[in-house]
């Protein structure tokens, strides 16, 4: 009992001093940009909901129609879901009047995968099905991998995974980036065939540029929108509406390769607000402080090899 | 060793009859989720991808199934030799509690044919929390098998076996308390990846240890409950003076728990959080008055040698830890957008069909195997 009591004693100051210094004292560091990081930008205020980019998002991931109204005529998801990688939905608020105003106004928000710099759902996948790409940073999902455990659920503070639980062979389900389209030179097809360059693929470095060059914009003046990608030569010339002085994406959860700028907080657009430290360096310091590469339970083994060696041998002496 | 007897008796008896029933139904429904998918029989959602097969049959059963766990910590690490008659019907109940959880993670997981992958090095990701939690939980269900066979080899009268599974025991009750300590915390580490989603009143750095206290205690607890429920449902006498003794060692756990969860709440500055008397804050309340109950009745020395306060007592506490995971787990846990989960008619008769399979077992055991220990018929 003694022991028992010394012992748990140590345990708890051990752990006092990790929280000690506050929580993060055990995060591992911070996940760097990947070299050549590949991206979207999405620009809320020159979305005009059309949706082309969620139809063509279905047609070139060969993703089934969903439907959620009684009449099975449309693809008319309400979210993401196994059957839908990407979607555009609209928020009004007051009479809804005004485009991206933050008082009586509407506005759209294109969701996917944010493609985390330091993804919470990759650190969490305990057979590596979800990966991030060393050089691009491009989350993929490996089906030959996974267990279907979901965990990469219960981790994403986006709730991007998407599993399939209506069928008897499930797999998970989320944007990869159309990165089965890049070997035919082609990118992300929700920016490639978006019409006004709401949406923009490119390297993050340069989305990054264009994304904080538009918030220097003054709102009423003329600026030359890229169309699809980043470098594209194509423009469409429009008027800038009223930003709001935040790129989302930039350092939530450590930062997001899918970058977005509206007009309107993101917290109503549904984009959650998160610390700038990734919960995976939490989850992933904690676990290594504890374990220290697996020396630790390896010292508490053989310690307990000789305590149970001791022990059986002294009850047989008893008997 | 004739410590332990198998109790005799009839096998077919009314409470027999009742499991095999619920057993049966679950059954036919978990035919019904591999043929249609786990939509089909549950309320699991993308947004609640974890319901209350994870919370229940994996996070509490293991917890509970913690009390071969926490005797082999008393006998064997701490060298407390008096123990001892407690610690086969305990490892019995850690065996069956773990391996119900071990088949009802293979119901849960979408992807069971490729479960294997786990074990492949080229895909593990030792970054995965889950990773340690499945492995650690796979090697020690066979662990348990192993330091639960030299019942077998007593029953078989296999001498021979007997010695020779005595000699090589050590190794394995060093890894039967290895394991457990590495993957009950682990169990709490899980959810820090989840962050915002779940509640501050539950998510911290210390996840991990008051997990793991936890899960001690409520294996001291499952011992005690055990013998007491099995001491009236068989009519032998109580071994009340053992278990109290045993019950002393929880005051000190519970004390220590308490101040780490509170202190962890004044220090993360979310105390306040706990007078919302929302929904969270209410059972966050459930969570702690349940602790206190036995850590109060078990402070006192008279009360432990009172079979019915050691019970409740010892009841108090499996429910705490069993609330407490309920709430880490789905209670605590809002993924937004509107999410909601409450298990499905046939989610909850797969788990009760889980829990019926391990009373009957554990039925079967006792009274074919030298399990409990030999004390006079009261």
């Amino acid at each position: 009992m003694d022991m028992k009591r010394r012992d748990f004693l140590k345990i708890a100051a051990g752990s006092g001093i990790l929280l000690a210094a506050g929580e993060p004292a055990f995060a591992r560091e911070a996940k760097k940009l990947p070299p050549n990081a590949l991206g979207i930008l999405y620009d809320a205020t020159v979305c005009v909901g059309c949706k082309v980019c969620q139809v063509a998002c279905k047609q070139q991931n060969e993703m089934p129609n969903e439907h959620t109204a009684p009449e099975a005529i449309w693809d008319d998801p309400i979210d993401l879901s196994g059957k839908t990688l990407n979607i555009i939905k609209a928020y009004k608020e007051g009479t809804g009047e005004n485009k991206d105003a933050d008082k009586d106004g509407y506005s759209f928000i294109k969701r996917h995968c944010m493609h985390c710099i330091d993804p919470s759902c990759v650190s969490a996948c305990p057979v590596s099905a979800l990966k991030k790409d060393p050089d691009n940073g491009i989350v993929t999902y490996d089906k030959k991998a996974c267990i279907g455990c979901r965990y990469c659920q219960v981790a994403c503070p986006y709730n991007i995974p998407k599993f399939e639980f209506d069928k008897p062979f499930p797999q998970i389900r989320k944007c990869q980036l159309c990165n089965h389209r890049f070997k035919e030179n082609k990118f992300s097809a929700c920016c490639e065939f978006c019409p006004t360059g709401a949406s923009i693929f490119g390297k993050v470095t340069d989305l990054m540029e264009e994304a904080k060059k538009r918030l220097l914009l003054k709102a009423g003046d003329y600026y030359h929108y890229p169309v699809a990608h980043v470098k594209s030569r194509e423009m469409s010339y429009r008027p800038v509406a009223k930003y709001l002085n935040h790129v989302y994406g930039e350092k939530e959860g450590g930062g997001t390769q899918y970058l977005l700028l509206a007009g309107m907080p993101f917290g109503k657009l549904g984009l959650p607000e998160l610390s700038e430290r990734s919960d995976a360096s939490l989850s992933e310091g904690l676990q290594h402080t504890l374990y220290k590469g697996m020396i630790a339970p390896g010292v508490v083994l053989a310690g307990l090899l000789f305590a149970a060696y001791r022990s059986t041998r002294s009850h047989k002496d008893d008997e | 060793m004739s410590e332990s007897k198998p109790i005799g008796g009839k096998i077919i008896t009314k409470p027999f009859i009742v499991c095999a029933v619920l057993v049966a139904i679950a059954g036919i429904l978990i035919i019904k989720r591999f043929i249609f998918g786990i939509g089909a029989v549950s309320h699991l959602s993308d947004g609640y991808p974890w319901g209350i097969w994870i919370t229940y049959d994996v996070v509490v059963g293991t917890a509970i199934a913690c009390g071969g766990y926490s005797m082999a910590l008393l006998v064997y690490v701490f060298n407390k030799g008096e123990y001892h008659p407690l610690v086969r019907p305990a490892l019995m109940a850690s065996m069956f509690g773990y391996t119900m959880a071990g088949l009802s993670i293979m119901v849960d997981i979408g992807r069971y044919w490729q479960a294997y992958n786990l074990i492949l090095p080229w895909y593990s990701n030792i970054n995965s929390i889950m990773l340690e939690v499945a492995f650690c939980v796979s090697l020690y269900i066979s662990v348990l098998w192993m330091e639960f066979s030299p019942t077998f080899a007593e029953w078989l009268q296999a001498k021979g076996l007997k010695k020779m599974l005595d000699r090589v025991m050590f190794i394995f009750i060093a890894v039967g308390v290895l394991l457990p300590t590495m993957h009950q915390s682990s169990l709490g580490t899980l959810m820090v990846i989840s962050g915002k989603k779940l509640s501050p009143l539950w998510q911290t750095g210390f996840l991990p240890l008051l997990f793991l206290i936890s899960a001690v205690s409520m294996g001291y607890a499952i011992v005690i409950f055990e013998s007491l429920l099995s001491s009236v449902g068989f009519k032998r006498a109580p071994e009340t003076p053992i278990l109290g003794k045993l019950a002393g060692m929880i005051p000190t756990l519970l004390g220590g728990y308490l101040i780490i969860r509170f202190g962890d709440l004044i220090l993360r500055g979310k105390l306040g959080l706990i007078f919302s008397f929302d929904f969270k804050s209410l059972m966050f309340i459930v969570e702690n008055v349940l602790y206190v109950v036995p850590l109060v009745i078990l402070m006192n020395a008279s009360n432990r040698k009172n079979a019915q306060k050691l019970f409740i007592a010892a009841g108090s506490l499996l429910l705490a830890g069993s609330v407490y995971r309920f709430n880490a787990y789905i209670i605590g846990f809002d993924p937004g957008q509107g999410w909601q989960y409450f298990p499905s008619f046939s989610e909850l008769m797969i788990t009760f069909g889980v829990i019926s399979l391990e009373i009957l077992a554990y039925l079967i055991f006792v009274k074919k195997l030298p399990v409990l220990p030999d004390v006079k018929h009261a």
